[in-house]
């Protein structure tokens, strides 16, 4: 799988102006929602399902990214909005660092393996210093595109 | 002859120095497959155990120890994974790992 084939293009945040965790997982699903890939109803129940899950386990990982996620029966198919936020963002990460880019994630309730294959596609890419490096220093939706259509082709 | 003493615990009349190595296969059995959480478990678990730890996919291998990583293995419910340790502790630690995966099967719902 491929970024493109689950990153929802309309809804890429450079430069997040808010402060906190919450606010960076409302601003993303919200995105999500005015993108219509979610119903724009649904979108705060859909963002508390992502801060419940948060709540039970830190989804920052350490390097400065996290990958907020959640299933939900209002999510049509498997779908992924992207923010960047250079001051960083205290996530509860597991090295204890802010976030500066957070791949939220968000699934069907059934398609267990779709969902499974995207987080592959994220961490397999996140493992790039480049990729990493790339969107935190984004100032620009397009360079979030290019940075994530130029890890599709292998280019970085 | 055989040293014996300075080394510790593998130093038995028959043994030689050689450092414990294990390997087996295990099935993912909750419906779910290795999602982030089992994924989180799976590391902890591992982190626990000095022994060097790898798993792998089919063609991915990766470091048990490395959430990261992990979350790469995209396992399925129904994936078998192999899970190779190299240490002091690796039979522990194998034992451990394979009681998360298969018997408590990381306290999710089996397929």
């Amino acid at each position: 799988m491929r970024l493109s084939d689950f990153v929802c293009m309309d809804a890429l945040i450079p430069d997040m102006a808010v402060g906190d965790r919450d606010g960076v997982i409302s601003e993303l699903v919200g995105a999500l929602a005015k993108a219509g890939k979610i119903s724009k109803t649904k979108a705060e129940e859909v963002a508390k399902a992502v801060i419940n899950r948060e709540n039970e386990a830190s989804t920052g990982i350490g390097k400065g990214v996290a990958v907020p996620h959640a299933k939900h029966p209002a999510v049509k198919q498997v779908v992924a909005a992207v923010g960047c936020c250079g001051r960083g963002v205290e996530f509860a990460s597991l090295d204890k660092q802010p976030v500066y880019t957070a791949i939220l994630l968000l699934s069907p309730a059934d398609k267990a393996d779709r969902h499974l294959q995207a987080m592959e596609c994220i961490f397999r890419n996140l493992q790039k210093d480049d990729f990493r490096r790339f969107l935190r220093q984004a100032q620009t939706v397009e360079q979030v595109k290019e940075t994530i259509e130029d890890a599709d082709t292998g280019s970085s | 002859m055989i040293a014996t003493g300075e080394h510790g615990r593998n130093d038995k009349d028959d043994g030689t120095l050689s450092v414990p190595e294990y390997e087996i296969e295990v099935q993912i059995r909750n419906v779910e497959g290795l999602h982030m959480r089992p994924a989180m478990q799976f590391v902890d678990t591992a982190s626990r155990y000095d022994c060097a730890i790898e798993v792998s996919n089919e063609g991915t291998s990766v470091d048990a120890k490395s959430i990261m990583q992990m979350t790469m293995l995209a396992a399925t419910c129904g994936t078998k994974l192999r899970i190779k340790a190299k240490g002091p502790d690796a039979g522990e630690a194998i034992a451990a790992l394979r009681q998360l995966i298969e018997v408590k099967m990381f306290g999710e719902t089996p397929a």
